[in-house]
């Protein structure tokens, strides 16, 4: 216990499982356990795509500042999911096989600055973030498919260039 | 149960999508004790795939798998949306930006996508390279050096009330901005 009180924070980020989001289940899961993960992920892809979201034309009318919709999107999405970590917290409420709820505090490094940077210039550009390329490609726009081999290519750069990046 | 259709099949008010996306944290947190984020999907792909020795690489990502369950279910979620309950009325865009982009060359607002971007033929020019190879790099190498996308940051990390999810997100739009008002007419000038 003392050891990790003691122990630079840097090193966290360094364990060999440091995930942006993780899996924090301590049970083990079977493979039919993994169909919840399908589902809520079908659901999701469905709200993409009937919202619209998942277009280039929509990410355009919000960065032009011509349409309430994408701000609108974001911003109930991030009310309801304060409100609803906000309650898990306060009434502690478990996961459904009983365990306690982890949250992660993030930690400021300068790479939120400079990599959002990047990122806000390329989701300009392809009119997505990483979740809409999935249904843009589900929704038959085979020309994605090369944006999201390139964004693979694009996060295995950031892995081999990793320590020689300002952080 | 007919008209229940018709409405389903119109395009999704914020005020009902916005809080279903919303609603995705509380239940991945419930179901699963998983952190809702999207772009950590890239990186197990190259966990699983190319892990080339890099130490960002090695980690169990079999222990993640249910993110690249997840972004399954998002791409066969975009096909049944997009199959089976496609939106019978024409696309409606802002008309100050439909003005906005023919001034720089787009022609069909049709779809959900730009023809004249988003197709085969120019997948193999100049406009393909800009607009998919380095647009989806910048978007990879962009998330992962920020920790994280508009799902990891501005959704489940300002639900978790986090000042750097805050500052990632701030800076996700001034990359927006720049890229649509700086950059974009310059890039439209190349073709």
């Amino acid at each position: 216990m003392s050891f990790q009180q003691v122990s630079p924070p840097i090193e966290q980020d360094e364990q060999p499982f440091a995930c942006e989001a993780p899996n924090d289940m301590a049970q083990p899961e079977s493979w039919v356990s993994n169909i919840k993960y399908l589902i809520v992920g079908v659901l999701f892809g469905i709200v993409f795509v009937k919202a619209e979201i998942i277009s280039w034309f929509r990410i355009q009318e919000m960065f032009r500042l011509q349409s309430f919709h994408m701000y609108g999107v974001i911003g109930s999405a991030v009310v309801v999911g304060m409100v609803s970590v906000f309650l898990i917290k306060k009434f502690n409420i478990k996961t459904l096989s009983g365990e306690t709820i982890q949250f992660h505090p993030k930690k400021f490094q300068r790479g939120q600055i400079y990599g959002g940077l990047i990122f806000g210039l390329g989701w300009a550009i392809t009119g997505a973030c990483p979740g809409p390329l999935f249904a843009q490609i589900g929704s038959g726009y085979m020309a994605v498919i090369v944006t999201l081999l390139s964004a693979v290519a694009g996060t295995w750069a950031y892995g081999y260039f990793r320590d020689k990046l300002p952080n | 149960m007919q008209q229940f259709i018709e409405l389903i099949r119109q395009p999704w008010p914020w005020y009902v999508a916005g809080p279903l996306i919303g609603l995705t944290v509380p239940t991945l947190l419930l179901i699963g004790n998983k952190s809702f984020g999207i772009s950590s999907s890239l990186r197990h792909i190259c966990a699983a795939c190319f892990p080339a020795n890099i130490s960002f690489f090695k980690y169990d990502w079999k222990k993640e798998i249910w993110n690249l369950v997840f972004v399954l279910g998002v791409f066969f979620g975009g096909m049944i949306a997009t199959n089976f309950m496609e939106n019978p009325n024409a696309f409606q865009l802002s008309t100050n930006t439909m003005a906005d982009l023919r001034t720089l060359g787009i022609q069909d607002f049709s779809g959900l996508m730009p023809a004249d971007l988003f197709s085969m033929e120019a997948l193999f020019s100049l406009k393909g390279f800009i607009f998919f190879v380095l647009g989806g790099f910048m978007v990879g190498f962009g998330t992962r050096y920020a920790g994280g996308c508009t799902s990891g940051h501005a959704i489940m990390g300002l639900s978790n009330l986090q000042i750097p999810s805050l500052i990632a997100t701030c800076c996700f739009m001034i990359g927006g901005f720049t890229m649509t008002h700086l950059l974009m007419p310059i890039i439209f000038k190349l073709f």
